[in-house]
């Protein structure tokens, strides 16, 4: 027999004394895993969004709100879209592609769907050769990429976020429509009883634009009776320094309309996550506290209940050190137990949650499971030290007394 | 000399009040002796049992085991001593509830670091010499008082020790089982073991080679005669 034996069947013979206390430790630590792993998922994904669009400059109504930047079109309020072909002609220096967007509700078999017109990149090159310009070729000082790159095809665009060539009939569908509403490339739907036949289905991204259909501008314009209007236009620039500097200048043109960059727009995003991760912070603070407290208490009880037991030890030659082990051993045991537990249920939840909730992919993340571990370890450890004490220094005379 | 007690005294203070439980105590034990400590309730035997045991400091005097001053020992050096050269049984026996019986006899083999193998079957061996070879895996509440107390004996010699210190241990058993616990510590006597046991009943100093009478922490010697 070894200590380990010991005090796994004194926790077997009295399994319901001790379970409060992991209990307490695992809700606390299943609480921080779940919310600290969307956590990280949401600013991974932020930070991707980021990346990616990094030089994006939106133009939205004045009075428009941002809460998403992948939904900043869907504010129910419009610009001219002639502020479109405004800024096309301006040539603005580092300004890559334009593309306007107008959003409406509408349904697809029954189910909620999201309408998006967009503008291919080829209509802008056609207008601007009738006007005999030479559209985004003013390249902006100090960027290493070429200006004017060809715009994507329907494959890229979630990467690119605008397209070459949409004929007024075409439409690119969201991974999760595609899905749910088993559409295939090829496939014909009919949306605000116009036809549209489906060029491709996009990659999911993990956002909104995962449930939304987009066709062409005019397409939208015509069938939602809404007029030349657009819901945003989103401006590709070369560089962050570009898109700094087009603020300015994008006020001055556009009077009545709002310039976003993509840092301001994911701001709330990113305020969001901040709020999470103090959220997932004060969940496990006071959790952990309960549980700590819960495991001391009940180490307490644990050891007074055990008192002729330690006694008995003691006469029959259990050290101090020993009867300090006994109980110290006990305590880590729960602490993870209570850790890797939480941890566990914690990254499911997240896994299951993750997605659903906060509309991010999420993914295990090992070193949050181990901090977890090792901290409940660390709670248990530090709430017995105190009762693993008081039992050391029993006096081994109670074996020989009723207690 | 197994034991030396030089005017040997223990106090206590209760509510304020100095108590005395053992009072100016001078008395030797030899290696091999079996001796029973009579009294009534509250006279100071378990004191006395418990001073002899390294586990209650006295208050005044020397206790000497084996010519070594046990009180100068640490209290690490003296729950070695326990472990390795004392074994002691209980009244109401001390088995550990939630232990099996072969677990409750390895546990001082546990404490002394001995490999589990040797654990095992130095307990079994003992579980078997008591009597109890049938009822290893059974906890404490599945056994009756009286097989519980022969765990408990086994248990004593798990570390094989030169010493036994008894405190009633015939007191919650019923005539037979008395008769069998009386004959094993006998047994233990007979192997050169030292006996101290700590008993009201007049039927178990019947057993004790020397009898030592006390009365309210006094120590007096009442009878010496060599056990057949």
């Amino acid at each position: 027999m070894r200590l380990r034996n010991l005090i796994a069947s004194e926790l077997r013979e009295r399994p319901t004394a001790m379970l409060a206390s992991v209990l307490a430790i695992a809700l606390g630590v299943t609480a921080f895993v779940a919310i600290r792993t969307v956590t990280l998922a949401s600013e991974q994904s932020v930070a991707k969004e980021l990346s990616a669009l990094g030089a994006n400059v939106l133009l939205l109504p004045k009075t428009a709100s941002l809460q998403d930047y992948y939904g900043a079109d869907m504010n129910g309020q419009t610009l001219p879209e002639e502020h479109a072909m405004t800024l096309a002609l301006a040539n603005l220096a580092g300004v890559e592609r334009i593309s306007p967007r107008l959003t409406v509700p509408t349904q697809l078999d029954g189910r909620n769907v999201t309408l998006t017109g967009i503008l291919p990149q080829s209509e802008f090159q056609a207008m601007n050769a009738w006007g005999g310009g030479d559209l985004f070729s003013n390249a902006h000082q100090g960027c290493r990429r070429a200006c004017a790159r060809p715009a994507g095809t329907a494959e890229t665009f979630n990467a690119e976020r605008a397209v070459q060539d949409l004929a007024e009939n075409e439409a690119l569908i969201g991974a999760d429509i595609a899905e749910t509403a088993k559409i295939a490339k090829g496939a014909w739907i009919t949306l605000l009883g116009e036809p549209l036949r489906v060029v491709a289905v996009l990659s999911r991204t993990g956002t909104v634009d995962d449930s939304r259909v987009f066709t062409h501008l005019h397409t939208v314009q015509r069938i939602a009776k809404t007029g030349e209007v657009v819901g945003a236009i989103e401006i590709m620039g070369c560089c962050e320094d570009v898109a700094g500097s087009l603020v300015k200048t994008l006020g001055e043109m556009f009077p009545d309309a709002k310039v976003v960059t993509i840092s301001q727009v994911v701001e709330a995003q990113v305020g969001v996550n901040r709020t999470m991760s103090q959220l997932s912070a004060l969940v496990f603070a006071v959790l952990i506290v309960l549980g700590g407290a819960s495991t001391a208490s009940a180490m307490y009880a644990n050891v007074s209940e055990r008192r002729r037991e330690v006694g008995t030890l003691m006469a029959l030659g259990a050290t101090p050190g020993f009867v300090s082990r006994l109980f110290l051993t006990k305590a880590g045991i729960l602490g993870l137990a209570g850790g890797i537990g939480g941890a566990v249920v914690g990254t499911l939840v997240a896994l299951v949650l993750g997605p659903r909730l906060a509309g991010v992919s999420v993914t295990v993340v090992p070193g949050l499971g181990l901090l977890a571990v090792g901290v409940s370890l660390a709670v248990a450890l530090l709430a017995s030290y105190l009762p693993a004490r008081r039992a050391a220094g029993l006096d081994p005379c109670l074996c020989f007394k009723e207690v | 000399m197994l034991f030396q007690l030089n005017d040997v005294q223990k106090s206590y203070s209760r509510r304020g009040e100095a108590v005395t439980a053992l009072a100016a105590a001078s008395l030797n034990i030899a290696a091999g002796e079996y001796v029973a400590l009579v009294g009534a309730s509250g006279s100071g035997k378990t004191t006395l049992l418990s001073i002899l045991g390294g586990m209650l400091a006295p208050s005044e005097g020397r206790v000497l085991f084996e010519g070594q001053s046990l009180y100068d020992l640490s209290m690490v050096e003296r729950a070695q001593l326990r472990r390795e050269r004392i074994g002691f049984v209980f009244q109401t026996f001390n088995l550990i509830p939630y232990l099996t019986a072969l677990e409750n006899v390895q546990t001082p083999m546990l404490l002394s670091d001995v490999p589990e193998e040797v654990q095992r079957i130095r307990a079994m061996l003992l579980l078997e010499r008591v009597g109890l070879g049938q009822r290893m895996e059974h906890k404490p509440s599945e056994l009756s008082t009286g097989q519980q107390q022969r765990v408990a004996l086994a248990r004593t010699l798990a570390n094989d020790p030169r010493v036994i210190l008894a405190d009633e241990p015939t007191g919650n058993l019923d005539p037979m089982m008395r008769e069998e616990v009386l004959r094993i510590l006998g047994e233990f006597n007979q192997e050169g073991r030292t006996i101290v046991v700590v008993t009201h009943d007049p039927s178990v100093a019947h057993h004790a080679g020397r009898v030592l009478r006390m009365v309210e922490g006094k120590v007096s010697e009442e009878r010496t005669r060599k056990v057949a």
